[in-house]
């Protein structure tokens, strides 16, 4: 295993009596890129500012290259840091800008000129050196900034929404070179955003975070693939929890009365109430019964384009999303009645909320 | 119609202006208007009358001690009000609250305050006085600027590694340059204008310019006085031009950009 870089310990962090990081305890690796995934609220912000050192924890420790560090202010922590409104300084010009982390640490002038044309040259701004800020496009001060926290080869970058205010295109465009950029320095990366999508294209290990906590840490394959809770399930992703009633290791009744089998699932044991997640695009239209067969009725529709949304009404009242691929084989419509093919390989076990559990 | 309105304010205002700098030429030894011809002999009379040379002195001190004063103290309270989570409000009202102090009344104050401390003999309280009087005015500028300021900057300092003062000195200060120099030239303008609380506070040795123009009208109804406004007038214009012109004061005097 890569060596841990930042630790957090038990870290929390209350704002006048509102608990925003309860507890947290993380470890991030050497050159990783790990991203805090999350709604408004649930304490991923914060927790990048423990890290960087704008705010002290409440209690806890915070911990880099083994150093603690929580006692230490931001200036003397050394960590690269883009903000979401990237921050840039508009009175200086885009060298100087950049070449702000350099001075504060007294590098020689010839250095200085040095890096900060290569750290220009590495975010393709090289031609941009003399402009302010303002001069430049949303993308182009993105790289700045980008720039800005690079030059200085600090030991972590702290990336704090920095799409966020590029418009879908050009987000798309600079995740791509963000991973890049990032693959080539090699740094190890925090990487704070709401947008499940960029997490899951960017990210080595996601923490999905809810109510100041980490409900569940892993690899996008993994967190998409087997979510924890019904939290991250409907988080990452769009999926159905369906309930039921567990009758063999591999076999579920749902509230409906409909038979289900299942596969993957551990430790299922007979009589136990159970919470299954499935996501929208596994569940197929189908023609005759089989097995894992289900009668639906439509209840919506919506046409997305490459997809329809169909949400349909199973037994027991049961509500299921199915993303049917366009062109969809039969015309579809309110009240329509169907057969879906639920694969046993495709239902997720949930358990409790981590924020449930510790109650 | 417009065009004739605003004519006619702007005459309105400048009337008593323009009077002031015709009778200052005028060669007989009374305020009458229009001037009877040309001359310069008030004004060499403002340059040697020893009083006038005395209170010029005195005005400079005191300004550049109340300037110097002012506007650290209230650079340091318009950051404060700036980052000040609630409760701004108050705090501003309290720092502008000089505004709405008759002139009298803080003349008498420190009138009090100076001779139950023994300072009237010194410049001490005129320099007090002065403080207090163009702290509303140095407050109200940087403040404009300072909640302009994106927080999140100073952060950004901090992350490059710069201490809270180099953080304060290469970003904050350079952001903060245009309500500065507005805060600067209201300060050295309110405080070389300022009677009212002066009078009370002044001595024959500490009085400023406008009180010893004042003790001058008393006494002698000469067109020397109009010289020296005219002097005055000539000095405050030139200096807010040069201002407007040089420095980026983002038009708070002569124009909007």
């Amino acid at each position: 295993m890569a060596r841990a870089v930042v630790e957090l310990v038990g870290c929390t962090r209350d704002y006048a009596g509102v608990r925003a990081v309860a507890g947290l305890d993380l470890t991030i690796h050497e050159g990783e890129l790990l991203s805090l995934l999350g709604p408004s609220g649930c304490g991923k912000t914060t927790t990048l500012n423990l890290i960087a050192g704008f705010v002290p924890p409440t209690a806890g420790r915070v911990r880099i290259d083994g150093q603690d560090v929580t006692d230490r202010p931001a200036h003397q922590r050394g960590l690269g840091v883009v903000f979401q409104s990237y921050a840039l300084f508009p009175h200086l010009s885009v060298f100087e800008n950049v070449a702000f982390g350099l001075r504060e640490r007294r590098t020689p002038r010839i250095d200085v000129e040095r890096r900060v044309r290569a750290a220009l040259a590495l975010v393709r701004l090289d031609a941009r050196a003399e402009h302010r800020p303002s001069q430049l496009s949303g993308g182009m001060q993105q790289r700045v900034a980008l720039a800005r926290a690079l030059v200085y080869e600090p030991r972590v970058l702290l990336l704090d929404e920095p799409l966020a205010a590029l418009d879908k295109k050009l987000r798309e465009e600079m995740r791509g070179e963000l991973r890049e950029i990032q693959r080539s320095v090699g740094i190890t990366t925090v990487f704070v955003t709401h947008d499940q999508a960029e997490a899951l294209g960017l990210s080595d290990r996601i923490a999905v975070m809810q109510g100041g906590r980490i409900e569940q840490l892993g690899a996008p394959r993994e967190i998409y693939e087997r979510p924890a809770t019904r939290f991250v399930a409907e988080f990452i992703g769009a999926s159905t929890v369906l309930r039921g009633r567990a009758t063999a290791a591999d076999r579920v009744t749902l509230l409906g009365g409909e038979a289900v089998r299942v596969v993957g699932l551990d430790g299922l044991r007979v009589g136990e109430p159970v919470e299954l997640a499935i996501r929208p695009e596994r569940v197929r239209l189908t023609g005759g019964a089989a097995e894992n067969v289900v009668d639906a009725r439509v209840a919506g529709v919506v046409y997305q384009g490459v997809q329809t949304e169909v949400t349909v009404e199973i037994g027991g009242g049961q509500r299921l999303l199915v993303f049917v691929p366009e062109p969809v084989p039969t015309a579809l419509a309110a009240g329509q009645a169907l057969r879906l093919h639920l694969p046993p390989e495709a239902f997720m076990r949930l358990g409790p909320a981590a924020g449930e559990g510790a109650r | 119609m417009l065009r004739l309105a605003v004519l006619l304010l702007v005459a309105f205002m400048t009337l008593p202006t323009l009077v002031v700098i015709a009778v200052s030429f005028n060669p007989t030894a009374i305020l009458s208007f229009p001037p009877s011809g040309l001359s310069w002999r008030w004004y060499v009379n403002v340059i040697t009358y020893p009083q006038f040379q005395r209170a010029t002195w005195n005005s400079l001190v005191v300004t550049l001690g109340a300037v110097a004063v002012a506007m650290p103290a209230g650079t340091a309270a318009a950051l404060a009000l700036a980052r000040a989570p609630r409760g701004a409000s108050l705090w501003a009202t309290l720092l502008l609250s000089p505004l709405v102090v008759p002139g009298v009344a803080a003349g008498l104050g420190f009138l009090i305050l100076g001779a139950a401390l023994g300072l009237l003999r010194s410049r001490a309280v005129l320099i007090a006085a002065h403080v207090a009087l163009v702290l509303p005015f140095v407050v109200r500028s940087v403040w404009v600027s300072a909640r302009n300021l994106d927080p999140t900057l100073e952060r950004a300092a901090a992350s490059l590694g710069a201490t809270p003062w180099r953080a304060f000195q290469r970003v904050t200060l350079p952001l903060l340059r245009p309500g500065l120099l507005a805060a600067l030239l209201f300060a050295v303008i309110v405080s070389l204008n300022e009677f009212v609380v002066s009078l009370f506070i002044s001595t024959r040795l500490t009085e400023i310019l406008p009180v010893a123009m004042f003790t001058y009208v008393v006494n002698y109804t000469d067109p020397t006085i109009a010289a020296l406004s005219t002097l005055f007038i000539v000095g405050t214009v030139v200096a807010v031009w040069l201002a407007d012109r040089f420095l980026d004061l983002g038009g708070v005097f002569l124009h909007h950009r």
